[in-house]
């Protein structure tokens, strides 16, 4: 920062106020976060063309809260697929939040003083852990701008990814799902979220093994189960 | 098994648990995904892992949503089928290398698979 720290007028938190790094966060951020939530309606209208209800659609969307494992979960429901397995590929998929949860501890766990904040306001900050704040918020090497991308992303993504939900939902339950093409809203989905996973060569081939694996076994196993065994794309992705 | 998938095929997505069990999983799964959420951000916290832990964690959404791709593209329940689906997906990819935002991936997805559908 180029202006004397006493110039600016400070917040309770004893955080600059006016702050052109700030404003710049703050944008990249609500515009990230609001983007990234109109995705919700595609997930909407999938959920209920698969055989959610209306209120389960949203339910995912405020309670579980991550995107790929919502869209994994029905997808394996829609094909047909039991509670269990549908249950496992969509809880496999939402480990890696465990480890944004890591990443992220050192950066927007603590306030401006460098203290920790209380636990239950790491707790509810918890349910925030996604790709999005994630990536918005490990982008800044500051901690106070970290911090702000991470709250900034977390509620514009909330509130537009539930609203999204909502709207799609609906529309979902007045239109006819085959007509509309809506069951390949499904892999589309998923094929848009791939790319951020195939930049290594170790992302491309537990990628490719995945598929094939899923492919091969598909006919001999119960609807979705191929999708955990296709977990042993990591070994092939994970050696050197 | 092959008799039933056909004529399975007319209906392009079938649930066949219930709506109650389908609660279950909605609640099952919340829980599941706050736990992994809070394990890592307050549990956890800034603690260093062992780095091949650290790598397999981040390679499953490569392999499972590569396996969602090829199963969602390419399977009506446990058969292997190539229909409208597959040439939706194609300019799926397509959009997704033309870096299209996400809502335009799918919208473009499910109208060809439509139009596909329509025609044949």
């Amino acid at each position: 920062m180029s202006e004397l720290p006493g110039d600016s007028p400070r917040n309770s938190s004893g955080e600059v106020v006016n702050d052109p790094q700030r404003k710049r966060v703050v944008a990249a951020s609500f515009t990230l976060g609001a983007a990234v939530g109109l995705t919700a309606l595609s997930f909407g209208l999938a959920a209920v063309s698969a055989g959610a209800s209306v209120w389960q659609a949203c339910a995912l969307s405020l309670f579980t809260f991550t995107g790929a494992s919502q869209f994994s979960a029905m997808s394996v429901v829609g094909a047909g697929g039991s509670v269990a397995t549908a249950f496992g590929g969509a809880a496999l998929l939402a480990v890696r939040n465990f480890v944004y949860g890591i990443a992220l501890a050192s950066r927007v766990s603590t306030d401006a003083q460098g203290r920790r904040r209380s636990l239950p306001r790491r707790l509810l900050a918890a349910q925030f852990v996604i790709d999005e704040t994630t990536a918005m918020a490990t982008a800044e090497t500051e901690p106070r701008l970290a911090r702000t991308a991470f709250w900034v992303t977390a509620l514009s993504l909330f509130v537009t990814w539930n609203l999204g939900t909502l709207v799609g939902a609906l529309a979902g339950s007045l239109l006819d799902s085959r007509a509309l093409g809506l069951d390949a809203a499904f892999p589309a989905a998923f094929v848009a979220m791939l790319p951020a996973h195939l930049r290594t060569s170790r992302g491309r081939r537990a990628a490719a093994t995945g598929a094939v694996v899923c492919l091969a076994l598909t006919p001999f196993m119960p609807v979705g189960a191929a999708i955990l065994v296709a977990v042993v794309g990591v070994l092939f992705g994970v050696k050197p | 098994m092959t008799m039933s998938m056909t004529v399975s095929m007319t209906v392009s997505m079938t649930m066949s648990i219930t709506g109650g069990q389908l609660w279950v999983l909605v609640a099952a799964l919340s829980l599941f995904a706050y736990l992994c959420k809070a394990l890592g951000f307050v549990v956890v916290g800034s603690r260093v892992m062992p780095a091949l832990v650290e790598r397999c964690l981040a390679l499953i959404p490569a392999s499972l949503l590569a396996a969602l791709v090829a199963k969602d593209s390419f399977s009506t329940g446990q058969a292997l089928v190539i229909d409208a689906r597959a040439a939706g997906v194609a300019v799926a990819v397509v959009a997704v290398w033309r870096r299209a935002p996400f809502i335009l991936v799918v919208a473009a997805a499910m109208a060809v698979t439509a139009l596909v559908r329509t025609l044949g």
